[in-house]
């Protein structure tokens, strides 16, 4: 058989098309990774030149600065690279908060945009036209420095119903605080979680069987959310005391105080990032015809269901892939947050390396972090586009 | 086919030439013996490839600035009396006045300057990569400064403190009542180090809100973001002068920390650093002296004291050691003035941002500054 093929062989291997297409392409990478060294190397080579060596070991050092706002344990003798992981979950927080808000508000919008009611598109229109066309960093100073700290001083604080304290200091909300029955409650949350996966599954297997579309979403939220009042009741104690906010002295004491900072560039983002996810939105079930929807109706479906069975799930598969650039523009546009001090994880970075210097080691450490995010947000996003596009046999 | 194939082998070639060069390159500085056509290479690579590499090696920076026409200093833009940009675009300031010196004494005329204004967090990366000659921005002299960040500092030209700046009406006297407030601080600076060390040694807890730059720093204060704003004594006083309503404002009698602040130049070329540090001593001893821009001219021409002949050129050859014009202390004295006159025209009690001189004195009176000999 070997032999055959040997013998089989009448052109040359430097005339034969597969080679020379697969050694073309091992050149181009051999040439494309030699500039890169090259350029590595001459960067190097001009650091040493000043007795600058690259080197991580300086993040094991105290950071001796302040972070105003971490969601870990952290002062000014912790190192640099716990620094660092500060920033890194002040983004992911921003990031999520972000993420899931603006594709709220940019539903509402996008469905408001096709709305027949004249007023209601109108202003949909009205409010996409003029946020599309800012620029977000303008938009972002435009929160904070016209919106958050024009809010009163914390002695004036404005109190909005549900214990809401507006001040320039932040804005205070009432938190949850656990109590000893808490532990109990998240078994039973846990509980919850368990039913409502039951409940997901038992309908599901029932819409196979019989070919109805029960609303399955609408049971598996409720199941869970009925579990929980029942746990809550059920409990001689509450499992969450609130904490209301109160003014004491220079700042708002108790609850939940967010920063001016975070509050801008939250709303600032979510505000600006809805307005683009509205368009995909609208694009996405304008993108379903005319005809779907008339089949539909003569089937016998209601509005509703015509919605919920033909619209919607076409429109998805047309919004996913430009929602997921959405996402990762949110993300990206989160390092926009240095323009209004709130310590995201550019912001720490840019800190530690002005007080080291590092400057190349601290870039490439941003750049690789963000690639990260926005890599995880693609591949999950992809994994559900696959999921939900149309099977082609 | 046959285009994939031309294709290709230019291809190799390419990359062929490429490595020839990438292994000769490095060692290519120790031996000439190099065959002619690599050496053609070369000079292709590192046209076609260029990365900026900051000019070192003894002698080099005043090379490169003499060769351009002109010197790149690095300065503050907001800081007034320091280093500002007023309404007609024209930079002013103690720091600035300190460039002005430095290419008087170089080009004899001290117009030829390029002001590059950098925030805090950028200058020495700046400095670093050669984008300026020099950094004369109100900048900290530290250890870590001096040797992990690659820097030589001067001289120190304004002896200065940390301190802290209130709303008059805040009832604010002491840090310990500052205890649970929210301090404005602008990134990348000592003031930013001290502020935390100062706090943590004292026991007082503070929430910082930290700026890119000092104009959001102080606009965030203004709108009254923070308590109390902190930096050098120097930045508040001068900061006070462009708040809306100066008066409102108190800076409390604490320092919390030495600044002292001065120009900075990269390692590695001794020749620039000495031209920078004895341009500071120029004007020092010019002071000393009593030797101003309106009376050097007479001076020059009368003097007798030998010290002073050799300061302004007229004796010696000190201009040239320092691979200068003779003239060069005379053009600084001459194009910017000495050192009390540059203060007095930028700080002193005829300008908005008065500050007094205490320390920043001649050592006769009762201050720091003290020139070595001219000899």
């Amino acid at each position: 058989m070997q032999e055959s093929l040997k013998q089989k062989r009448i052109t040359a291997f430097w005339r034969d098309e597969r080679i020379l297409n697969i050694l073309g392409q091992v050149a181009f990478i051999l040439i494309l990774l030699f500039i890169a060294s090259l350029i590595f190397q001459n960067m190097r080579d001009g650091l040493a030149r000043q007795g600058i060596i690259l080197s991580y070991s300086f993040l094991s050092g105290i950071s001796g600065f302040d972070i105003s706002e971490s969601l870990i344990e952290y002062s000014r003798t912790s190192s640099y690279w716990q620094a660092y992981q500060v920033g890194l979950l002040n983004t992911l927080s921003v990031s999520i908060v972000g993420v899931i808000a603006s594709t709220i508000f940019g539903v509402i919008l996008g469905v408001a945009r096709l709305s027949t009611n004249f007023l209601i598109n109108r202003l949909a229109a009205f409010y996409l036209e003029l946020i599309r066309n800012l620029s977000l960093l303008v938009f972002l100073i435009f929160w904070y420095l016209g919106v958050f700290l024009k809010l009163p001083r914390v002695r004036d604080a404005v109190v909005w119903p549900g214990d809401i304290f507006l001040t320039n200091r932040g804005v205070g909300i009432p938190w949850g605080l656990p109590t000893d029955s808490y532990p109990t409650f998240r078994l039973i949350l846990l509980i919850g979680i368990v039913l409502s996966f039951i409940v997901f599954f038992a309908l599901r297997a029932y819409s196979n069987r019989t070919g109805q579309a029960p609303l399955t979403t609408l049971w598996t939220l409720l199941t869970f959310i009925i579990t929980a009042i029942i746990g809550w009741l059920v409990l001689p104690e509450r499992p969450l005391t609130f904490d209301i906010p109160a003014v004491e002295g220079l700042n708002i004491s108790g609850g939940k105080v967010l920063s001016p900072e975070f509050m801008a560039l939250t709303s600032g983002l979510v505000l600006y990032t809805s307005a683009f996810i509205g368009e995909v939105v609208r694009s996405g079930i304008l993108s379903v015809s005319k005809g779907q929807v008339e089949a539909s109706h003569a089937l016998g479906l209601n509005s509703f269901q015509t919605l919920r069975l033909i619209v919607f799930p076409q429109a998805l598969r047309v919004i996913i892939p430009p929602l997921t650039s959405q996402y990762l523009n949110l993300i990206k546009n989160s390092s926009l947050a240095i323009a209004v001090g709130y310590p995201d994880v550019f912001y720490i970075s840019n800190t530690i390396q002005n007080q080291t210097g590092r400057a190349v080691e601290m870039i490439s450490m941003v750049m690789l972090t963000y690639l990260i995010f926005s890599l995880i947000t693609s591949l999950f996003m992809n994994w559900y586009n696959q999921r939900i596009k149309l099977v082609e046999r | 086919m046959r285009k994939t194939l031309w294709f290709v082998s230019i291809l190799v070639a390419v990359s062929l030439i490429l490595a020839a060069c990438g292994g000769s390159a490095p060692t290519s500085n120790g031996g000439g013996e190099t065959v002619t056509v690599v050496e053609t290479v070369i000079v292709e690579v590192t046209s076609s490839a260029p990365v900026v590499v900051a000019p070192t090696g003894f002698g080099v920076t005043l090379e490169t600035v003499k060769a351009r026409g002109n010197l790149i200093c690095g300065v503050n833009s907001q800081v007034p009396g320091f280093g500002y940009v007023d309404a007609d675009g024209n930079f002013s300031g103690f720091d600035v006045d300190y460039c002005r010196a430095l290419a008087a004494a170089i080009f004899g005329d001290a117009s030829l300057v390029e002001f590059r204004p950098v925030t805090a967090a950028e200058r020495f990366t700046a400095l670093q990569s050669g984008e300026i000659d020099i950094l004369s921005r109100n900048t900290t002299w530290s250890l870590v400064r001096d040797t992990e960040l690659a820097g030589n500092f001067v001289h120190t030209t304004f002896y200065d403190g940390q301190g802290m700046m209130v709303p008059a009406d805040s009832g604010i006297t002491s840090l310990a009542d500052l205890s649970g407030g929210t301090i404005c601080v602008q990134t990348g600076t000592t003031t930013e180090l001290n502020l935390a060390d100062v706090m943590a040694a004292e026991g007082i807890s503070y929430t910082p809100a930290v700026f890119e730059d000092a104009d959001s720093t102080f606009a965030a204060y203004a709108e009254n973001r923070c308590d109390a704003v902190t930096t050098d004594k120097s930045g508040l006083v001068s900061r006070r002068t462009v708040l809306a309503d100066p008066s409102a404002h108190v800076i409390l009698d604490i320092t919390m920390s030495k600044e002292p602040l001065g120009p900075m130049v990269r390692h590695g070329d001794d020749q620039w650093f000495d031209i920078a540090q004895w341009t500071v001593f120029a004007m020092f001893a010019a002071e000393e002296f009593g030797i101003t821009s309106a009376n050097v001219d007479n001076i020059k021409s009368s003097a007798t004291a030998p010290e002073v002949l050799r300061l302004l050129g007229n004796e010696g050859d000190m201009g040239l050691k320092l691979g200068l014009d003779n003239n060069w202390a005379y053009n600084i004295i001459k194009l910017v003035g000495n050192y009390a006159e540059v203060y007095d025209r930028n700080l002193g009690p005829d300008t908005p941002t008065y500050i007094p001189r205490g320390l920043n004195s001649l050592y006769t009176d009762g201050g720091l500054l003290y020139a070595p000999p001219v000899r």
